[in-house]
């Protein structure tokens, strides 16, 4: 039986010991009118009680290291501990961004050849590896599609179309560049409706942005045809590179066509998303969009690099230096360490996967799997039967599989699956892992109801009432506890 | 070393799935974009890409090999308890805890550091982290935006380039117009008076950054959020969160949303990567933040408990009608700011902030005594300050390398009217001997 560590860890600031000092400090050099004259509301640990209370926290935490995390287009593969080492030497982290190019060639080769690594794997031709994050990615991409379509004045394309099945990202990308957003819905294999897209299409579209496989893990085989339409309506593609883990060294999105594509390093290239971040979101174009991408492009010439900022159609600057360094770095090293054939395995084995589970699932005849029958990396199950014929919802079984020691799934995405499960095991996962995985969804549904509901049991905390948090926000200690005082001990903070 | 495992038992998963071979599962590809081959290298071990790295690392010196006085940003000391607890893969594996009950202790910390950020700049609430300083700024724009639906958004002429860049981009699709208030040539501050013809009812928000770019301190603060908030536009201030133990906190001030830098705070400057984004803000403009907030309640139990709240403002829930498209954040830069200020605590920041003052003041002393340099402004400064230098700086910086040094950064490029002018920065990161060693080679190159 699984028991997470439970602690009733106080708020740091409820450990706060008083501060020594009782005056506010300041000093005669600051102006008169800007010195401080109260208090910071900050606490004042001494470093055992600081490393106690995060240790405490850490222990109420689960991460890839804990179990297998398989949430669907999140692809929680293992971080190779090497990665995390080198990316702590401080040759690549004391370095500051103004410093001279001479003293960090090192640097701008690591970020050189990443660029060039990844536009060999996804078949483009430049990468900015500016983007931090996925999202931060599909702006720049979208920011990129608007400088072409304006460098051609052609200024009235300000509509982007998403399939139904999108990221939530993709629509609010396209609404920060400041596009109209268009959703068409899927065909009843749950792929792109071809006749939906010809029909929106038109001189107004500036883009069509796609995740292949989408996000029910199906291979959107008419991506050629797709192509055609978008291209012949004078519109670029985007592809969202969430789900690029299901076809490394298979096929290649610059080959499918697209125009604009965005990667996710904490994702298909093993870099540890932090509990949320940083991460990494490099953006890959075809020549036509080269001349836009962001300042500075980092340049080879005879063995020696340097920042090129000379590039008169570049949109700029889309982050305050040149990307997530360290995350880019780990990305780098796990290429090297996995070469050719160990990518191509990875997506072999990411999909054996899926399609392991998924098959045996729905063979257990508790869960449905509506549209096409065969996945790539990941799969979406609907818990529609569970909850019409015994009220059970898709939360309930997510939140059942906690008090298993295993991470639930993504729930109730992509929005057109009913009580949707979005399972993606990744290649890091044992057939081992995968089975006690399966039996446990299998055994969940064979569970009471009631007991179901109520759960989890064997977390920290039991279920969270997130209703009442959106209701009543208490969003920081002032707001819960305006006095200051923590009640249970006799340690004041003020 | 095998961290895809499987390979043995393929054939077993294989006959489930009534394949014969893995390239079944690949049918659903058009043949016509099938590849077979990546023309990239062949797999290396962990210890050949060690070598490799290690190759690549000597080419980079650092800020401690080389003692760097550049300006722009400066690198600050990093304990080993914040790398120590980092270095917890529970928090470095997790995802963005979606699943409350099994994130309890990242959730926790990020409320902490709500926390920690709303005291340290006065304000209401905080969100769990933005990219960076700049992308924070862009935020901020459309923010203001959302508010009062104004199209023009103020700015200093002295911000950095790069943040000029990222907020233009930032506001392009809402078709804000960015206009710069000149600074006063004297003080270096904000010019008050143009600032004050250039109010409107266009205006949607006052952005300024205390200290500013050229490192100064903008004593007419108050004011300035007197003629933004006379305007009915928002007052939006950038901090250098270690000046706070010294000067007022924004929220005394005024500010309606306090933006900056918080990379300083506890991580390393990593070639200007990993940022983290400060944001903070007044109560009632809850529902028009973006980013992940993190809220308390309650369990099943009636137990105290953390989840992510306010999401319907979020991608994810409310798609393109969000407050912003963003999705992962700086999580971890997070943790570490948390950590890092609840180690060094009030006292430990005053210091701190002291330190940085007190060198600052030293070092921009001393250069002004060298000959060929001069000051540039003479409001009063931080950490950084601008100096111009009567002789080829691109010559002397290029000098200084050859001796170990880095000198400060040629502002010209991107400001035409300051030619000849460099901008310095200190913090507690050198030591004594690096910034006397400093001193005497300018001495000896300029």
């Amino acid at each position: 039986m699984y028991h997470m560590a439970c602690y009733d860890e106080p708020l740091i600031n409820e450990l706060s010991c008083e501060n020594k000092r009782k005056d506010t400090m300041t000093h005669s050099l600051i102006p008169a009118s800007l010195r401080r004259t109260t208090k910071l509301d900050i606490p004042t640990l001494n470093e055992v009680e600081v490393i106690r209370h995060f240790t405490r926290l850490s222990q109420m935490n689960y991460g890839v290291d804990i179990g297998l995390y398989p949430l669907g287009s999140c692809t929680m593969k293992y971080n190779p501990k090497i990665s995390e080492e080198i990316s702590r030497w401080e040759r690549f982290t004391a370095l500051h961004p103004y410093q001279d190019e001479s003293t960090i060639q090192g640097a701008l080769q690591v970020l050189h050849e990443t660029e060039m690594m990844l536009c060999e794997i996804t078949g483009m031709d430049a990468f900015t590896l500016q983007p931090a994050a996925g999202a931060h990615g599909e702006f720049t991409g979208l920011l990129l599609a608007r400088a072409y379509h304006e460098k051609k004045s052609d200024s009235k394309r300000d509509e982007v179309i998403v399939p139904d099945t999108a990221h939530g990202t993709n629509p609010a990308s396209a609404a920060m560049a400041g596009y109209r957003v268009i959703e068409i819905p899927s065909n009843s294999d749950g792929t792109v409706d071809l006749t939906a897209l010809s029909k929106t299409l038109s001189d107004r579209t500036a883009c069509f942005m796609l995740t292949n496989p989408n996000t029910l893990g199906i291979f959107e085989s008419d991506i050629l045809e797709i192509a055609r339409l978008v291209h012949d309506a004078g519109a670029l593609l985007y592809y969202d590179g969430a789900n690029m883990n299901a076809i490394l060294g298979k096929t290649r999105p610059g080959d499918m066509g697209f125009d604009i594509v965005h990667l996710n390093l904490h994702k298909t290239f093993s870099t540890p998303h932090g509990g949320g971040g940083p991460g990494a979101g490099p953006v890959g174009v075809k020549k036509h969009l080269k001349r836009f991408l962001p300042v500075p492009r980092i340049k080879k010439m005879k063995d020696y690099y340097s920042f090129d900022y000379d590039q008169p159609d570049s949109i700029g600057k889309i982050h305050g230096f040149y990307g997530n360094f360290s995350v880019i770095l780990r990305a780098y090293i796990y290429i090297l360490l996995m070469g050719k054939e160990g990518l191509s395995e990875v997506s072999d084995i990411a999909v054996l996967n899926a399609n392991y589970m998924k098959k045996r699932i729905l063979d257990s005849g508790y869960y449905d799997m509506p549209y096409k029958s065969l996945r790539k990396h990941e799969f979406v199950l609907s818990c529609e039967r569970l909850h019409k014929e015994k009220g059970v919802r898709a939360m309930d079984v997510a939140k059942r599989l906690l008090d298993h020691g295993l991470h639930p799934p993504t729930v109730y995405f992509p929005l057109i699956v009913k009580e949707a499960l979005m399972i993606e095991p990744t290649e890091s996962e044992s057939k081992d892992n995968l089975d006690k995985y399966i039996n446990a969804l299998i055994s969940i549904a064979k569970e009471d109801p009631d007991l179901l509901s109520k759960a989890p049991y064997s977390t920290p905390v039991r279920r969270v009432d997130e209703v009442n948090a959106a209701k009543n926000p208490l969003l920081t200690y002032r707001m819960i506890n305006k006095e200051c005082i923590n009640k249970d001990s006799t340690v004041k903070c003020d | 070393m095998k961290i895809i495992p499987n390979s043995c038992v393929k054939e077993e998963m294989l006959k489930v799935l009534g394949s014969s071979s893995i390239n079944d599962l690949f049918d659903d590809i058009p043949s016509s974009i099938r590849i077979n081959n990546l023309d990239i290298p062949s797999s290396k071990t962990q210890q050949e890409v060690e070598a490799h790295l290690r190759v690549i690392a000597s080419k980079n010196k650092t800020y401690y090999d080389t003692p760097c006085f550049i300006g722009g940003g400066q690198p600050h000391y990093v304990p080993a308890v914040v790398k120590a607890l980092l270095s917890r893969s529970e928090f470095y594996t997790a995802y963005t805890p979606y699943q409350s009950e099994a994130s309890q202790g990242f959730l926790q910390a990020m409320f902490e550091y709500q926390s920690i950020i709303t005291g340290l700049t006065g304000m209401d609430i905080a969100n769990a982290s933005l990219y960076d300083g700049a992308t924070a700024l862009g935020e901020a724009a459309l923010m203001s935006y959302r508010i009062n639906k104004r199209p023009v958004f103020l700015i200093p002429e002295g911000i950095s380039y790069e943040k000029k860049s990222v907020l233009r981009n930032y506001t392009k699709g809402a078709n804000i117009t960015i206009a710069e208030v000149p600074y006063n040539e004297q003080r270096g501050t904000i010019n008050i008076d143009a600032l004050t013809s250039m109010m409107s009812s266009d205006v949607a928000g006052v952005y300024v950054e205390n200290p500013n770019f050229f490192g100064v301190f903008e004593e007419d603060v108050e004011e300035i959020g007197r003629i933004a908030h006379d305007n009915k536009s928002l007052f939006i201030v950038g901090v250098d969160p270690f000046t706070l133990g010294l000067v007022k906190r924004p929220g005394e001030y005024g500010a309606d949303i306090v933006v900056g830098e918080g990379r300083g705070l506890g991580s390393m400057m990593e070639l200007g990567g990993c940022g983290l984004g400060l944001f903070a803000c007044r109560y009632e403009y809850l529902r028009q933040m973006p980013g992940r907030i993190i809220g308390m309640s309650k369990d099943a139990d009636g137990k105290r408990a953390f989840c992510m709240t306010m999401q319907t403002r979020e991608q994810h829930i409310r798609r393109e009608r969000a407050t912003s498209n963003i999705c992962t954040n700086e999580g971890l830069c997070a943790l570490a700011a948390v950590i890092y200020l609840s180690w060094l605590g009030e006292e430990g920041l005053t210091d701190l902030g002291l330190i940085n003052l007190e060198r600052g003041h030293m070092l921009y002393d001393s250069i002004r005594s060298i000959n060929g340099f001069e000051r540039v402004f003479d409001g009063v400064h931080f950490n950084e300050f601008v100096m111009r230098y009567n002789g080829d700086a691109y010559k002397v910086n290029k000098k200084l390398i050859k001796h170990g040094f880095q000198g400060g950064l040629i502002l010209e490029p991107f400001y035409p009217k300051l030619s000849r002018c460099l901008l310095f920065g200190v913090s507690e990161i050198q030591t004594d001997d690096q910034i006397n060693g400093f001193l005497r080679v300018l001495k000896e190159v300029a």
